[in-house]
């Protein structure tokens, strides 16, 4: 049985949830069983904020990660609230201006934020997560599939900055050698 | 090949599903975790010719909903536990009046504003017995997105074939969350049209039961006129002060659902046939109870998930035929017990009934309801 568990997180109004949606509509385009949830405070801006996706090839009973295969960080503030039921040998990525306590030994520090501004819109941070998680699932889930869901799901007009993120963030993976 | 699944939100499966339903009329005041509906029908509504209106409150959405829904219109309103007590009064007189509609009611944790954000199902006692006066209710709770969707076409076919508001109870969970699911074609699932009078007006009494209790109230605007009154009524639709004729009136009113009833009983079964443990649940609890069952099996346990899919009128035939040979029954839920509760009036006395109750504002875990399993097999 094929199952992985991915957690999104930073804070709101970064696109944390829309890039969780985006990978679980290219996951169910692709044939998968795919489930997207998400937890926010009230705020409209700011509060730590996370999204989920479970991917399976079998249906899926309880919708909400329980141990996180890919855990992804933006902010300290999620870091701190959302990291403690990570899987043992799960993959964490962090925001690397984030200064974290020593829990986040094993974690990859990537620069998600500075990635983002090459495109002139840190903004498309969200993106950049996207094509992270687009090399660490490209042996299950094809690269086209998350391009096709972004133009999908995007605001109209922003395809191209988007997908120009997304790609910074799976060749920089790429040169990273993310496993 | 099977039908390939488009990702959607439970919020955006209720809309299509009431659009798939006919739905023409919705009014409403958008709260969290029910916005999305709103947001999503002020789209597509007025593309198709249809009406959308943000109110001012709760009570006038529901209000509107009923006033449409009195002139030939499907109506929907959708909301969440502060709105949904402010619409209680007229939930009552839709109930009073026969007047269709369909009320979505996405729990969040409450008493009060609560958390707005938070999955709850607090709200299963007051979807029963929020308005005053002896009533029944129907309300049914989905489990999933693709649920959703066929649910709400559900709820649209038995508030139009007996003519009572009908409550589609979803919770922050389920409204929220998003997952494959698809769309049924026209014509795959079965859309009740309103019944219009045969008779010419002269003739034509707007409250004369037919044969299945229900009556058949013209549209207004159709040639027919009626009084319309939360009051006490005979078949013309005015007052009555006959103690026969409002006791007929309230008994009617509860009959034409229990006769009903059994048409909308729905519920699911999984693992119960051997089930020597069976847990009740339903609605985002029942998907963490389906997995803890999946777990207590892979351990040896044999256990079962009854998962309720109608809450109210309340499945009780169902629950002590498929509970009869259970050394103990589980009820897990979202709130302090309201579902249990009924469980305990249901099972025979000497059965053992145990409680897992959730009420911190995230959604119950696989853990907490596979230890009660673990404790009850011992």
């Amino acid at each position: 049985m094929f199952k992985r568990e991915i957690r999104l997180s930073g804070s709101g109004g970064q696109g944390i949830i829309l890039a969780a949606v985006i990978l679980a509509d290219a996951a169910v385009q692709a044939g998968f069983f795919a489930v997207q949830t998400q937890s926010y405070g009230p705020e409209a801006r700011g509060g730590a904020s996370k999204a989920e996706v479970i991917l399976s090839d079998q249906p899926i009973d309880y919708p909400k990660v329980s141990s996180p295969d890919i855990f992804l960080a933006l902010s300290a503030e999620a870091y701190a609230k959302y990291c403690h039921d990570l899987k043992h040998n799960g993959i964490i990525v962090l925001e690397e201006s984030l200064s974290t306590p020593d829990c986040s030994a094993g974690a990859t520090r990537f620069p998600v934020l500075a990635t983002a501004r090459k495109t002139g819109k840190e903004i498309t941070a969200n993106m950049v997560l996207l094509g992270i998680l687009s090399f660490l699932l490209k042996n299950f889930l094809p690269k086209v599939r998350l391009e096709e869901a972004i133009n999908e799901r995007v605001p109209a007009g922003t395809a191209e900055v988007n997908l120009l993120a997304f790609n910074y963030g799976y060749a920089l993976s790429h040169e990273l050698k993310m496993q | 090949m099977t039908k390939r699944k488009k990702l959607m939100q439970g919020n955006e499966a209720c809309v299509s599903g009431a659009l798939y339903a006919g739905l023409n009329f919705f009014a409403g005041y958008p709260i969290t975790p029910s916005t999305e509906i709103a947001e999503t029908l002020a789209k597509r509504l007025p593309a198709i010719g249809g009406n959308f209106i943000q109110m001012e409150d709760e009570i006038s959405s529901i209000a509107a909903c009923i006033g449409a829904s009195l002139a030939g219109a499907k109506a929907m309103t959708a909301t969440s536990g502060p709105g949904f007590s402010l619409m209680q009064e007229n939930i009552g007189y839709a109930i009073m009046t026969e007047i269709p509609c369909v009320v979505v009611n996405v729990q969040r944790l409450g008493p009060s504003t609560g958390g707005p954000t938070a999955p709850a199902q607090g709200d299963v006692m007051q979807a029963r017995w929020g308005t005053h006066g002896d009533h029944e209710m129907v309300v049914l709770t989905p489990a999933g997105v693709e649920e959703v969707f066929t649910l709400t076409v559900e709820a649209f076919n038995i508030s139009e074939a007996l003519r009572t508001p009908v409550i589609l109870l979803m919770d922050e969970v389920i409204a929220h969350m998003r997952e494959g699911a698809s769309v049924p074609e026209r014509g795959e699932l079965l859309v009740v049209a309103r019944k219009e009078p045969k008779e010419p007006p002269a003739e034509y009494l707007p409250f004369k039961p037919q044969e299945d209790l229900v009556p058949v109230p013209a549209a207004l605007g159709t040639g027919y006129r009626y009084h319309v009154t939360g009051l006490y009524h005979d078949e013309t639709g005015f007052p009555t002060g006959n103690p026969e004729k409002i006791d007929g009136l309230i008994r009617r009113l509860k009959h034409k659902i229990i006769l009903n009833k059994d048409k909308f009983s729905f519920f699911e079964e999984h693992l119960t046939d051997d089930a020597e443990l069976v847990l009740i649940s339903y609605g985002a609890s029942a998907r963490a109870a389906r997995a803890a069952v999946n777990q207590a099996r892979a351990e040896g346990i044999k256990a079962g998930l009854l998962r309720l899919i109608t809450l109210w009128p309340f499945p009780s035939t169902a629950i002590s035929r498929i509970c009869a040979n259970a050394s103990a029954v589980i009820t897990a839920e979202m709130n302090l017990g309201q579902i249990y509760a009924e469980v305990c009036r249901v099972l025979d006395s000497t059965q053992r009934s145990l409680s897992v109750t959730h009420v911190d504002g995230t959604l119950i875990q696989p853990q907490k309801i596979f230890a009660a399993i673990k404790e009850a097999a011992k």
